[in-house]
């Protein structure tokens, strides 16, 4: 795997942890986008060196990339998309709901703070 | 043969098709639903005789040679899960139909639910890595839809988080699938047994761990299981009882395939057995400072997690079979306890304890149908509870580790225990207020074949052990999956 790639993929997955670890599920959304595109990277970076075509014509003796790894790739970023939708769908719903996207507190959290302060 | 190890495949497959084209009938559905599930059930009961009589069957989809195409691999460890697991989404289904409630709110109820069985079933029977990040993505897909199609207010926060931990641990399997084929260039399993050897062994075990992490996650082993007590009691009791019986065991299910095939470890594997202590304890200490009985038995899915990864710990074959018979019995219990909980809530209108009692005297029928259960939780004999953890002991035994089965007894009481304070909190008691609702005679009658289910998983103990001490033999021997994967020959 190139340097370069490895290096974006961390950089993706920080950004990615940061953001899903913000309030605001637009914002989550984004973050898990990102992190899924990390992943794809990553296996797409397994594939051997970058820019060389999968499908070299017969007798070729230049470079060519492993394709297995490549469809595995359009596999995972079709799967990521349909989620993507899905959570988008969910997250509308939500604020359609509530009138913010803010996702609230852990209950169990607010209820043991709640007895905490009754005491 | 090969037809019948596709079936459990194609048969949920068609279903949900057909389920969607009869979008609008809904007695269509329905029956095309139950009559699946009873044929998948069937289909994976034969392949259990078929598997046992004439050993495993491989697949080639597309008759791709093995290690390029996909491979489906019914071996006796797949077979069995897949029987428990059919049975159970049949009775579930059974159950769901009688409620009406659950399968009228969700447009598309029956087709999700087939979707669920078919990611299940190509999770068990998958030979490869990414077929079977495939199979967790339709099974988890169909579990978020199921989950959240009715959660809203003060629900948004735990179905959200399910789904955004179930989504942060689909890309960290893929991460690792990505990493195992940059290091070997290949996914399929019976294949990477033979070349992870030439990996260096600390990368090895690093995405080893990775694995163990990911799966762990879906698992809900200690200490990645908060998003399950959250998550699972906000949705319907059939999706709960399903999601409690089959989705976690199933992430233990590719913790034991790819553990014991591709990182084997000579001896016990002392920090599994750590996580799996902590994950009993934390799991039932939980369970005993709720005042919820789905609550209570969510905490319990987590504490009885940690005696299957006991199990595999032990790295012997007696101790991986021992936690295949736990994951059976397991899933058969799980699910009939939330059902009787789903009865209980159903014919009260609440689940708190408090708020509840004298079901015993206004409902004997419930009180029956949860003791049986509570009591195979807690490891009581004569039920399938006490068969596992007795397995589970004896290999333990077997091995010398002693520590971590004196923290599972401690587990087994304190389960016990909190079985008690539902049984003493709802079913004991004065009987008060109004007339209990009349329940439909399907909803208890799919609860009761589940109990019996699971007293006959007792009785057939022996040929089970030994059918599972085989499936567990062809994980753990030397080359025994991979000369079944690619015949004899190699």
């Amino acid at each position: 795997m190139s340097w370069v790639i490895a290096l974006t993929a961390g950089v993706l997955f920080a950004a990615g942890v940061y953001l899903i670890l913000e309030k605001l599920l637009s914002r989550i959304i984004v973050g898990l986008g990102l992190i899924a595109h990390a992943a794809n990277l990553v296996l797409l970076g397994s594939g051997g060196k970058p820019a060389a075509p999968p499908i070299v014509e017969e007798g070729s003796t230049g470079p060519f990339s492993d394709p297995l790894e490549q469809a595995l790739v359009l596999t995972a970023i079709v799967i990521t998309f349909g989620i993507t939708a899905f959570l988008l769908a969910l997250a509308f719903r939500f604020w359609t709901d509530q009138g913010s996207d803010e996702v609230e507190d852990d209950i169990e959290d607010r209820r043991i703070a709640l007895k905490r302060d009754r005491q | 043969m090969t037809t019948l190890a596709t079936l459990p495949l194609i048969i949920p497959l068609t279903a949900a098709a057909l389920a969607l084209i009869f979008w609008r009938k809904f007695a269509v559905q329905r029956a095309i639903g139950l009559v699946a599930a009873a044929a998948s059930a069937v289909v994976a009961v034969l392949l259990v005789i078929e598997v046992g009589d004439s050993g495993a069957i491989v697949v080639n989809v597309g008759n791709w040679p093995t290690p390029l195409g996909i491979t489906l691999v019914a071996d006796r460890l797949a077979v069995l899960l897949l029987a428990t697991s059919t049975v159970a989404l049949f009775a579930v289904l059974v159950y769901a139909v009688a409620q009406r409630s659950t399968e009228t709110e969700l447009i598309g109820f029956h087709a999700v639910y087939q979707m669920l069985g078919a990611g299940v079933a190509l999770a068990l029977l998958t030979g490869d890595l990414f077929t079977l990040f495939v199979a967790f993505e339709i099974m988890l897909t169909a579990s978020y839809v199921l989950l959240t199609h009715r959660a809203g207010g003060r629900e948004t926060r735990a179905t959200i988080s399910y789904v955004v931990i179930g989504l942060v641990a689909s890309a960290l399997l893929l991460t690792a699938i990505g990493l195992i084929y940059g290091l070997t260039g290949t996914v399929n399993i019976a294949d990477l047994t033979a070349r992870l050897d030439l990996v260096p062994d600390g990368v090895r075990a690093g995405v080893g761990w990775l694995l163990f992490l990911v799966f762990g996650i879906k698992a809900a082993i200690f200490p990645l299981f908060f998003w399950l007590p959250d998550s699972y009691p906000l949705a319907p009791t059939p999706v709960t009882a399903l999601f409690a019986g089959l989705l976690t065991k199933i992430g233990v299910y590719a913790i034991v395939r790819t553990q014991t095939l591709l990182f084997p470890s000579d001896g016990p594997a002392t920090f599994m057995l750590v996580i799996a202590g902590l994950t009993m304890i934390v799991g039932v200490l939980g369970a005993i400072a709720q005042k919820d009985i789905k609550r209570i038995l969510s905490f319990h899915i987590v504490s009885q997690i940690g005696y299957m990864i006991m199990g595999l710990g032990f790295f012997s074959i007696a101790g991986v079979a021992a936690t295949i018979v736990f994951i059976i019995h397991q899933i058969i219990v799980k699910a009939s306890l939330f059902l009787v909980g789903g009865l209980v809530e159903e014919s009260e209108g609440t689940g708190t304890i408090d708020s509840i009692q004298g079901v015993a005297h206004r409902s004997p029928m419930i009180a029956a149908l949860f003791l049986p259960a509570a009591l195979s939780l807690a490891g009581f004999p004569p039920f399938s509870g006490f068969v596992g953890k007795l397995a589970l002991i004896e290999a333990g035994f077997g091995v010398e580790e002693w520590f971590v089965v004196g923290v599972s007894l401690v587990a087994s009481v304190l389960t016990l225990f909190s079985m008690t304070k539902i049984w003493g909190g709802v079913f004991w008691g004065r009987p008060e207020g109004s007339k209990p609702k009349r329940l439909p005679s399907g909803m208890i009658g799919a609860t009761a074949a589940l109990v019996v289910v699971g007293v006959v998983i007792a009785l057939a103990a022996q040929p089970l052990i030994e059918y599972a001490e085989l499936a567990s033999a062809e994980l753990l021997t030397d080359g025994a999956y991979r000369s079944l994967v690619f015949g004899a020959g190699s």
